[in-house]
This record gives C-alpha cells, sequence and structure tokens, in this order.
C-alpha cells in the first residue's frame, strides 16, 4: 500500500462544547496534530446521516463518539458492527436522535458500511452545555488517540461488545 | 356510558416537546389535542437587546433542518427597517440558499420519516432492505440540498453567511457551476421518487382547510411575497398582526394562532402548491398530473406527494439561478444606517409560513421580538385533522387508532414527524 493513500479514516463524532460530548471531537484532533500518513480525520458535531458519505471508499474507519454513562466516566467500549451490531433503540428514532447506531444500521441495509469498521464509544458523565470534560474522560480520549496512533485498536477484524480498557 | 382514552406521550424532538390526548364518549370525539409541553426556549427574549445584525445568526439556531428560514426572515425584517433596497442577485442568492433547504428538508421528511408509514414499516432504515433504491435516492438528495447550503451557507447546519443586507461572502463561480451541474440529476432523482411515492395506497380524506401562503409576483413562493389566503386574504406581510393573532392554550407551551373571523388555517405543503399551482412550471404541473394531484390537493397524506413535486422544482430553480447568478457580479454590501423602527419579515419555510416581527431602537438594538413558526401555526388544524380521522375510525384498536393519529400528525411537520415516532401509547379507560 501507497503510504500517501489516505485510506484509513477517524470520525470523531459530538459536540466540542458539550463537556464529555466532545470526547470524540478530542480524539480526532488528537489524530489530527499527529499528522499520520493513510489518515483522513473528520468531526461530525451535526448530521450523522452524513456518516454514510464520510466513509464511502475508505477502506478502514474508526468512529468514536461519547456514550452516556453505563459504568464509569471513561471506560472504552468498542464495537466491530459487521459481527455484534450495535444496539438501536428500540423505538424509531427521530433525525434528531439520529445517532451512529441508526447510521450503521441504514449503512448496513444500504450495503454500504465499510469494508473494516471499528466503533468507540468513551462513557460520558457530563454533557452540560458549555462544561468542561471530565478529566476522566479527557485521560480516555487521549489515550485512545494514543494507541489509534500508534496502528493498535484499528479495525482488522472482530471483536466483542466488552470494555476493553476502564481508566 | 363508554369513555374511551388514548393517551401518547412525550411527543419528543417536535418544535416542542408534546402528547396526544383523545377522547372519546359515546361514539364522539370530545378531546383531541396535541400537547406541547416543552418549556420555551425564549428565543424571542434572547434578542431583545442584541444588535440588529446578530439577529440572522442568532434565529438560525431556532431549527437545525431550516435554519435558513430563520435567517432569512430576521434579515428581511431588519432590512425592511431600516429600509434598505436588496438587490436583485441577493434576493437571487438566497432564494437558491433556501432552494438548498427546502431539497434537504423535504428529502429527509419524504425518506426517512414519512414513507415507512405508507409501506407499513417502522422505520427508514427497515424500509431501506426493501426499497433501497428509493431511500439511496433520498439521501442523494438531502446530500445535494447540504451541499447547496454549504457551497452559499458556509455549512450544513446553521448556515453562518447571510447577513443583514446580503452576504458576508459571495460565491465564486467555480463554486456555483457544481451545483447547476448536479441539479438535473437531482431532479430526475425526485421525479423518480415521485413516481415510487404515487403508488402508495392514500387514506380517502379531504379537509376543508383554510390554506394561507406566500404568494410571489412571478415564481412558486420562497423567499419574499404577499400572504394570500384559500378565503381572498391578500396582504403585504406587514398586515400580518392585522389579520392573524396567536393565543395561548392550557395544553400547549407552543402559542396557536388563528385567522381572524375564521379560525385555524393550514400553512406549508399543501397550502403553497393550493395556493400557487398556477406558478409551477408545466412541467412540473404535468409531473403533478401523472402523480394524482389536481392544482389543489386537501387530502393531508398526499403532502408527500407535494413535497417531492416542491423537491422537483427547487432543484430545476437550482439550475435556473446559477445560470442567473453566474453573469451577476458579486453586489456591494450595502451600508447599513441605523434608526429606530420596526421590521418584518416572512418567508416559506419547508413547513410553511414563517413569519418575523422586530423593533429596533436609534442604536440598532433589537427591543422587541416576535417569531412565528410553521408549527405554531398549523397546531389547531393538527388537532381537527386529529378529530376528524378520530371520528371515522371508532371501531378501530386504540393500537391501529394510535398508529392513525400518529400519521396524521407525520402529515404536517418534519420536526412533529420525528417527535411522533417517538409516542408511547397509554390507553386509560374503555
Amino acid at each position: 500500500m501507497n503510504d500517501s493513500v489516505a485510506d484509513r479514516l477517524v470520525i470523531g463524532v459530538g459536540n466540542p462544547d458539550r463537556a464529555d460530548d466532545g470526547a470524540g471531537s478530542l480524539v480526532a484532533a488528537q489524530m489530527r496534530a499527529l499528522r499520520l500518513p493513510r489518515w483522513r480525520v473528520i468531526v461530525r458535531t451535526g448530521d450523522l446521516l452524513g456518516l454514510l458519505d464520510d466513509w464511502a471508499g475508505a477502506g478502514a474507519v474508526v468512529v468514536v463518539d461519547a456514550a452516556a454513562p453505563l459504568a464509569r466516566a471513561g471506560a472504552i467500549h468498542r464495537w466491530t458492527p459487521g459481527r455484534e451490531g450495535l444496539p438501536v433503540p428500540p423505538r424509531p428514532r427521530s433525525t434528531h436522535g439520529f445517532g451512529v447506531a441508526e447510521a450503521l444500521a441504514l449503512a448496513e441495509h444500504l450495503g454500504c458500511l465499510p469494508p473494516a469498521l471499528v466503533v468507540y464509544a468513551i462513557e460520558g458523565a457530563n454533557f452540560a452545555v458549555g462544561g468542561a470534560m471530565t478529566p476522566a474522560v479527557r485521560r480516555a480520549s487521549l489515550a485512545l488517540a494514543r494507541r489509534l496512533g500508534a496502528g493498535r485498536g484499528v479495525p482488522l477484524g472482530a471483536a466483542r461488545a466488552v470494555p476493553v480498557r476502564a481508566p | 356510558m363508554t369513555r374511551r382514552r388514548l393517551v401518547v406521550e412525550e411527543i419528543a424532538r417536535v418544535e416542542g416537546e408534546g402528547a396526544l390526548d383523545l377522547e372519546i364518549e359515546a361514539g364522539q370525539v370530545t378531546v383531541a389535542r396535541l400537547r406541547i409541553f416543552e418549556p420555551p426556549r425564549l428565543f424571542e427574549a434572547l434578542l431583545r437587546g442584541r444588535d440588529l445584525r446578530e439577529a440572522p445568526d442568532i434565529a438560525a439556531r431556532i431549527c437545525g433542518i431550516c435554519p435558513v428560514a430563520y435567517q432569512l426572515g430576521a434579515a428581511q425584517a431588519m432590512e425592511r427597517a431600516l429600509g434598505l433596497c436588496i438587490e436583485p442577485s441577493v434576493r437571487a442568492l438566497r432564494r437558491l440558499l433556501y432552494c438548498g433547504e427546502w431539497i434537504e428538508s423535504h428529502a429527509l421528511h419524504v425518506v426517512l420519516l414519512h414513507a415507512p408509514d405508507f409501506l407499513g414499516y417502522p422505520d427508514a432504515m427497515q424500509m431501506a432492505r426493501d426499497h433501497r433504491a428509493a431511500v439511496d435516492a433520498g439521501l442523494a438528495l438531502k446530500r445535494f440540498g447540504n451541499d447547496v447550503l454549504r457551497t452559499l451557507g458556509g455549512r450544513e447546519v446553521h448556515p453562518v453567511n447571510v447577513r443583514v443586507g446580503g452576504f458576508h461572502r459571495w460565491p465564486r463561480a467555480d463554486e456555483l457551476d457544481p451545483l447547476a451541474a448536479r441539479a438535473a440529476g437531482a431532479r430526475a432523482q425526485a421525479v423518480e421518487l415521485l413516481r415510487w411515492a404515487a403508488r402508495f395506497d392514500f387514506p380517502a380524506i379531504e379537509r376543508d382547510y383554510a390554506f394561507v401562503a406566500m404568494r410571489d409576483a412571478q415564481r412558486y413562493p420562497l423567499n419574499e411575497g404577499r400572504i394570500v389566503s384559500s378565503g381572498g386574504l391578500d396582504i403585504d406581510l406587514d398586515d400580518f398582526d392585522r389579520h392573524f393573532v396567536e393565543h395561548q392554550v392550557p395544553h400547549s407551551t407552543a402559542l396557536h394562532a388563528a385567522l381572524r373571523g375564521h379560525g385555524p388555517y393550514l400553512v406549508g405543503p399543501l397550502a403553497r402548491y393550493a395556493l400557487n399551482f398556477d406558478r409551477l412550471p408545466a412541467e412540473v404541473q404535468a409531473l403533478a398530473r401523472e402523480a394524482g394531484l389536481g392544482p389543489v390537493c386537501r387530502n393531508p397524506f398526499r403532502s408527500i406527494l407535494v413535497r417531492l413535486l416542491e423537491v422537483v422544482y427547487a432543484c430545476g430553480e437550482v439550475e435556473r439561478l446559477v445560470a442567473d447568478l453566474r453573469r451577476a457580479p458579486a453586489p456591494l454590501a450595502p451600508a447599513l444606517t441605523l434608526r429606530a423602527g420596526v421590521g418584518q419579515g416572512c418567508t416559506e419555510a419547508p413547513r410553511g409560513l414563517c413569519h418575523h416581527r422586530y423593533a429596533i431602537d436609534a442604536t440598532g438594538a433589537i427591543t422587541s421580538a416576535r417569531i412565528v413558526p410553521p408549527t405554531s401555526q398549523n397546531q389547531a388544524s393538527i388537532e381537527a385533522d386529529l378529530r376528524e380521522l378520530a371520528s371515522r375510525h371508532l371501531d378501530a384498536s386504540d393500537e391501529d387508532l394510535s398508529a392513525l393519529c400518529e400519521r396524521a400528525i407525520r402529515n404536517h411537520d418534519p420536526c412533529i414527524s420525528c417527535s411522533t415516532h417517538f409516542l408511547r401509547l397509554t390507553v386509560r379507560g374503555r
């Protein structure tokens, strides 16, 4: 593979002005700062239907989003959707609630999932407008960016939907 | 006496959050309420004290799907307050921007929210499995609309390029040309979607709406014109208050609106179409007939067809406007001479007429603001739809009646439609 071809894509999802919701944006910013060959970096803060366009043509895609509290702030979950799928809300969502899970479901039905895809969800605790990012979420985001930047945790095969790291 | 009460709670993500109450007693629908209970967002209060030049960007934040409606209404109102004369090329570029919004908003509503109702799917994701071409076409149209917004507005959600008096930055020809190049293909996709949707099975209902929409001197209305109604009203937008009144109802934090001397009225695609059919190009009129529509459509379920006709039209407008704008030099931004006054603006949001009224003082500070969005204007008509539909289907199960009511809401408004997908049904008393 020619290293000048950006066939890897990281998409940071979330609003950096809403505290822990900015985890995905922070990971993306860190990845962008590394200026890694073969990597493109996109931040998605609004219309997540655009994810289907974002990853068109990409070989390997990493999506990073914040998640609602489940265990503890900063816990990182990893999914490989082709194998496990993602939890889709039981009720059909409005377009306002159209998130990563819905985009993946739609892409699956349309046959436009990337050939290799992994989704990281970083548990947040505070999603207030203008709020500061929880330190544990910030640490987790920076750690994930370092791992991805080192070529670890990129989508090469299926994995189970279990926490892989809890700082 | 048999009393039946259906409560559909937590309609989230409307322009407001809401619920539905339906009560039936002795075979009569006694209550049909669209309850909107979201706390007020206070945008009008937020605008007070701000410089008039900030209004377009602040107002745009009201909606992520139709920010242009709020942005252009605010800009237009301020320009009228200051007595600014807006150049034809600026008005044309704004119309082009608005076409982008209509295309993305309508495509989103048609394919992701409305069409599953007619095909028996719970959502577009499930529908995509069997109707991939239609969903692909809808997403492509949405992408095209978004690209128009991004090109002219700087970004697709809450664009930032509109200013009082014009635009901050005039697009280059090499930015406009790709939009025109894609417009014909987008139009063809919209026509195919129209033909697809025309085959749906539409519930038979004709409503006696009082239609209200704008009417442009020459073209199908978007960003300018007079306000007209099916009852013969024909007024300047400055006369809005003389003919329309907002009022509170106990069950909604969104103000209801009424046409003085009449009551509920309907804004949006059905109203625009009925009052402006003659403004559509002959080929769009022919497509309407092919889809089974006459010059007036009173069946709210068929609004999906009207939206698609409007997408077809808007795609054609993109091509025409780009050709015109390529020849237009970038206009000079007019100097703003501040003065105290009142300005009103009115445009056709995808969901219908959106009216703004602002008072400003001699320093350019906004002293009062009032924005009348289409959703609030349509609430009473939506309730009337619910009442009539429920009356015709009293023998339906609670589940079926609830589903029909959800569909009735989705007929009218993408934001309400979004929320109605969240409907939770509670039945109390049979």
